[in-house]
């Protein structure tokens, strides 16, 4: 009797088991705040006009908030998707494919998001 | 199968039920977030790019077709919200009970559209 078994034992375990799990809640648990803070603040913008938005932007606190706003976002989304892809996307090419493509584009919207708070926030006054 | 007392797989005799129905709309509303997620970055680089690029971006965002896919967001992000919450009580070991996860399914739902009418209500003032 052969069984797949053979193939790990003796290896040790990666000791990583639970912390997609857990990242996945951490993010969850910041992101309640944070998008109510984010959600409500909305509210209060006047989106024709392109200084207020700037000004609201280069407040320090705001800026800190946005940051950790988009960093949870983009690490939360990022499991979140891995998650629905490696369920329900069948063939492993296909499913390689989506979770690079899925990678690459979180690295590209959290590197871009950031940037543009930074940027922003440490420009010169208008 | 005829006459055999033996239990059927899961997914034999899945039927649709309210914990099922939030189950896949709590990850239909997450992979909807993930795009709005394209939608704030896009936002936030016109901002930081000056006046006139932010004001193409800004009319596009205000434009009427695009009120639908807003209040999308909206609807979507309360209710991934209280789902999340949901989510987590259990996590912690708690609602676990018939009526619990019944009660806390339609709590979900009804803050969801109350807080999205009110947000959508307040945001047009």
């Amino acid at each position: 009797m052969k069984s797949p078994l053979n193939q790990v034992l003796g290896l040790g375990s990666a000791k990583e088991g639970t912390s997609h799990w857990w990242h996945q809640r951490l993010t969850a648990v910041a992101l309640v705040p944070l998008g109510l803070w984010f959600a409500i603040a909305l509210l209060g913008l006047d989106f024709g006009s392109y200084d207020a938005l700037v000004e609201w932007i280069r407040d320090p606190l705001t800026a800190v908030l946005l940051s950790l706003s988009v960093t949870c976002l983009a690490y939360h989304s990022w499991l979140g998707i891995q998650v629905v892809v490696e369920d329900y996307v069948g063939p492993k090419g296909a499913r390689i494919v989506a979770l690079l493509l899925s990678s690459f584009a979180h690295a590209f919207l959290l590197a871009a998001s950031l940037f543009a708070v930074l940027k922003i926030a440490f420009g010169a006054a208008a | 199968m005829e006459g055999s007392k033996r239990p059927l797989s899961p997914f034999l005799n899945y039927r649709w039920g309210i914990t099922n129905t939030l189950s896949i709309l709590h990850r239909l509303t997450g992979v909807y977030l993930a795009l709005g997620f394209l939608a704030l970055a896009r936002w936030l680089l016109a901002l930081a790019s000056g006046p006139e690029p932010y004001a193409g971006v800004a009319a596009f965002y205000g434009s009427a077709w695009f009120k639908l896919p807003l209040a999308g967001w909206v609807f979507c992000f309360f209710y991934h919200l209280a789902n999340g919450v949901r989510h987590l009580a259990w996590d912690a070991g708690r609602g676990f009970g018939h009526a619990e996860i019944r009660a806390s399914g339609i709590a979900v739902v009804v803050f969801a559209v109350a807080a999205t009418a009110l947000y959508i209500a307040i945001g047009m003032l």
